[in-house]
């Protein structure tokens, strides 16, 4: 709780700072005539002032607590006796919890031993130097820089122009975060998808016929070698969105064209947000619905006629989903509709077209870019989606072209191998991240074609 | 007019006529059924969750006459007395002719084993009672709950139901008496998960979104403004800002469970903050709204006329003051309404908490950012999933105050927008 004190101190001396070097800048004003001989506003020096005491000492408070736990454990773990201090790498790290839980005053797992309650000990003191220490490293910090930047106050210093400069960096790194966060996307399912590929060849996974991920804690168990043929996974996935394509595509783009070129304003006004309340809904309540109503539903209707249905089926997931799709495919044609210019709906009107007509042979071709964009963006939005398909479609990875059977998806494989005890080196849990990569990879393209067909089109009529 | 030619076009069209306007009939009511049936798909939706979930709301309830035995609070500490002890006892005194020992069992299986907690909770605030006898309401077990709310059938076969006939004759017994009602629900507002439906209730899985919304909000809000202000007001026409701008639409696309990827491999693995914890569901969903505020945030700094920025810059203000002082005032409503409309995003959003632990059964309602807590939408997963008739109306009832967060929020994104626009 000590290493907060100096965080606060560095807000408040911050804060005193500012008023500190405003004042300076006042003082040394008199000298030249008043504030209007000042190169900078007051306020700015005091500014410079803040950021020159403050930001040394917030780095330096950044950097100690990334890495106090570390070195303290360290420290720990040199000291402990020889016969905890030797044991193997798990076991030690299973030791050092202990001491953590323990200096958080948590329960542990096993009655601590004497060694344990010491090593506890010691670390609870080091993290009070460690506390103490950083405290006195920021307040000398603070009132060393600080002390340094008022000294340098004169009426000639560009206090403003370094003070702008400053922000527009921080400014720069903001929006530089979106570039880390791809890398860090890229990076991060990359890595352990290689290492995923060094167990299973990559042909294997990607032309493999068989999906069964299970592997067993010993060689001598049945069905000890999981298989990782990624085919069905990626049929089911198909599957799925194909389905949520031809429910959310004609009853979207249908809907889009009636409200943008028959609907009345009353009814567009009323029409339109309800149908944005669908995208709104979040996903886990549609994957409920599929479970609890559509799919009963379908498997008592499929039952009345004479058909099995599997109680998973792929038809009632795809259906939600696209159910879920609906807004996102009439928000987007209607954009692109809205986009062709009014004349050329007017030239086809005058030489006598009624308005299906129209719609038919002017407006849709010249909308067609548009759509296929808004389609290709839906079809990544279908195959990306999680949580209606891990509610409602299975686990079994079947390759059947039967939509009424139950199938699985690339997401509900990820959710599945991945919710749970994990071991970073199972080719299993690495099989999630070799998944992902693909998801990723290949809803970025189909992501970049989507918004590069979006983006030339709209260009095309602006 | 009369030449014989044109009549026979005219003939042509006016033959071609009546199918035409079939066909644009035919094609306008497609258009409308469309519109129909999007919207029966959100009523059937909306009503399915509603019919089952308002009963979640009233829960049954049984009244028993405890004798707060003096004999079992002998010691100081009162949590330690035997309160289930104290309920069979006073079940027993109420049916003496139960003895068999399945049938006692039975018998105790009709009243919730929260009971013994809520007698503790009345007790310690009245001490007094000791030694009195007491008529309690007590929650009943969710089959009894079930049974009282019409979802178990008592003309089916005993084998075939979860309340045995004995049982049914008791509960019989205590309504002719009075002794069971429904009343309103406010445990399922006030506690945590746990595995008894009649004791599981929100307030933790509350308490964890607005931990995790805090921390998103807190992140995602300043450095996306910070971001959107750099690309529009400052960033020169580039390569680089290119290759941010194709980049950060992309973002905005990506599947989220990806982000929970990244979340588990970065900030779990790497950087070794503890999974399941508000903090690292908030930084997952920062890194997922980040997107969508700036993109919101550029459009409203767009929709800002550049005179006004021309007007700034030729009464002699900076370029940092221009935007401090005009540009950013009045983009901030447009902003602000991208901020909640991404904030009302990440409070539905479930796939990427599932990767990083949220989905763990946690009773403890959280403290803080770094206690072990879990979501609104990961809750109604995780009781979607469980088989009980009864979690299934609580599902229901949570995705129906979900639906409720979500629509204030909107609300408030809608007002905001109305109030604070300004039309050039």
């Amino acid at each position: 709780m000590i290493s907060s004190y100096s965080f606060i101190i560095i807000l408040i001396s911050g804060l005193g700072f500012y008023f500190l070097g405003r004042a300076k800048a006042l003082t040394v004003s008199r000298s030249c005539g008043g504030v209007k001989g000042l190169h900078s506003l007051p306020c700015h020096y005091g500014m410079l002032t803040t950021l020159w005491c403050a930001l040394p000492a917030l780095l330096i408070f950044v950097v100690w607590h990334a890495a106090q736990p570390h070195v303290i454990t360290s420290l720990v773990v040199a000291d402990l006796p020889a016969e905890i201090g030797n044991l193997p790498q798990n076991e030690l790290s299973l030791v050092i919890n202990d001491i953590r839980n323990i200096v958080s005053g948590n329960i542990t797992t096993t009655s601590p031993n004497p060694a344990i309650q010491q090593a506890a000990q010691h670390y609870r003191s080091l993290e009070e130097i460690s506390a103490r220490s950083l405290t006195a490293v920021v307040l000398t910090l603070i009132l060393f820089a600080g002390m340094m930047a008022h000294q340098k106050i004169s009426p000639s210093l560009k206090a403003r122009n370094k003070v702008e400069k400053l922000v527009e960096i921080v400014l720069l790194l903001c929006s530089a975060f979106a570039i880390l966060i791809t890398i860090g996307i890229v990076l991060s399912v990359l890595f352990e998808a290689l290492r995923f590929f060094k167990v299973i060849p990559f042909t294997d996974f990607l032309f493999g016929l068989s999906w069964s991920p299970q592997t067993s804690i010993r060689a001598d168990q049945v069905g000890s070698s999981g298989a990782f043929g990624a085919v069905p996974v990626f049929a089911g996935t198909a599957m799925i969105a194909l389905i949520a394509m031809l429910v959310a595509v004609p009853i979207g783009l249908m809907s889009a064209i009636y409200l943008s070129e028959y609907a009345g304003n009353r009814f567009r006004t009323v029409a339109k947000p309800l149908l944005e309340i669908l995208a709104g809904i979040p996903t886990v309540v549609y994957g409920f619905f599929a479970a609890l109503t559509v799919a009963p539903f379908i498997r008592d209707a499929g039952e009345m006629i004479g058909l099995s249905v599997s109680s998973e089926s792929a038809l009632a997931a795809g259906l939600v989903m696209g159910i879920m799709i609906i807004p996102f495919v009439s928000s987007l044609s209607d954009d692109v509709i809205h986009a062709v210019p009014q004349s050329m709906r007017d030239g086809a009107l005058a030489l006598g077209a009624t308005k299906y007509e129209t719609v038919r042979h002017v407006i849709i071709p010249a909308a067609l870019p548009g759509i296929v964009g808004g389609v290709l963006l839906a079809v990544s939005r279908a195959i990306g989606e999680t949580m209606i398909v891990v509610m409602a479609a299975g686990l079994s990875a079947n390759l059947t072209a039967n939509p009424l059977k139950a199938v699985t998806t690339v997401t509900v494989q990820i959710v599945t191998l991945l919710v749970g005890d994990q071991e970073f080196d199972s080719p299993k849990t690495l099989a999630a991240f070799a998944l992902g990569l693909l998801l990723f990879a290949f809803t970025l393209v189909l992501n970049i074609i989507a918004l590069y067909v979006v983006r030339k089109y709209r260009e095309q009529y602006e | 007019m009369d030449n014989p030619a044109n009549k026979q076009t005219i003939d042509r069209v006016n033959k071609g006529l009546s199918r035409r306007y079939r066909a644009e009939r035919r094609f306008r009511i497609f258009g409308a059924s469309a519109i129909l049936l999007a919207l029966s798909f959100l009523v059937l939706l909306f009503s399915s969750i509603f019919s089952t979930g308002y009963k979640a709301f009233q829960q049954t309830f049984i009244q028993i006459d405890i004798f707060f035995d003096p004999a079992e609070f002998t010691r100081e500490n009162l949590s330690t007395a035997n309160f289930p002890g104290l309920i069979k006892s006073s079940l027993s005194v109420m049916f003496p002719e139960v003895t068999s020992r399945g049938d006692r069992k039975d018998l105790y299986y009709l009243i919730s084993p929260g009971a013994s907690f809520q007698l503790m909770d009345v007790l310690k605030e009245n001490t007094a009672l000791i030694g009195t006898t007491r008529k309690i309401w007590v929650p009943a077990n969710d089959d009894v709950d079930m049974l009282y709310k019409g979802n178990i059938d008592r003309t089916r076969p005993e084998s075939e139901r979860r309340i045995n006939d004995n049982q049914l004759t008791w509960l019989d017994k205590l309504s002719a008496e009075g002794r069971v009602k429904k009343r309103f629900n406010s445990s399922f507002f006030t506690s945590g998960d746990s595995r008894e439906p009649e004791l599981a209730g929100i307030w933790g899985a509350t308490r964890g979104s607005f931990y995790t919304l805090l921390i998103t909000l807190s992140l995602s809000f300043p450095m996306g403004v910070a971001a959107a202000v750099y690309l529009e007001e400052f960033a020169p026409k580039n390569r680089w800002t290119d290759i941010i701008e194709v980049n950060i639409n992309n973002l905005a696309a990506v599947p989220s469970i990806v982000y929970g990827l990244l979340g588990l491999a970065v900030f779990i693995n790497f950087f070794g903050i503890p999974r399941s914890t508000p903090l690292v569901g908030g930084l997952v969903l920062t890194m997922m709204t980040l997107p969508i505020i700036i993109i919101a945030s550029r459009a409203s700094l767009k929709s800002v006329p550049p005179s006004i920025r021309e007007a700034a810059l030729g009464i002699g203000a900076s370029k940092m003051q221009m935007v401090a002082h005009h540009v950013l005032p009045l983009a901030l409503p447009g902003m602000l309404t991208g901020t909640i409309i991404g904030m009302a995003h990440a409070l539905g959003e479930t796939a990427p908490l599932l990767m990083i632990g949220m989905v763990a059964f946690i009773v403890d309602v959280p403290h803080g950012i770094t206690d072990a807590a879990t979501v609104l939408p990961v809750q109604i997963f995780l009781w979607s999933d469980s088989p009980e008739r009864a979690f299934m109306e609580r599902t229901s009832a949570a995705i129906m105050v979900l639906l409720a967060f979500l629509f204030l929020m909107n609300a408030a994104a809608v007002f905001l927008r109305k109030r604070f626009e300004i039309k050039w």
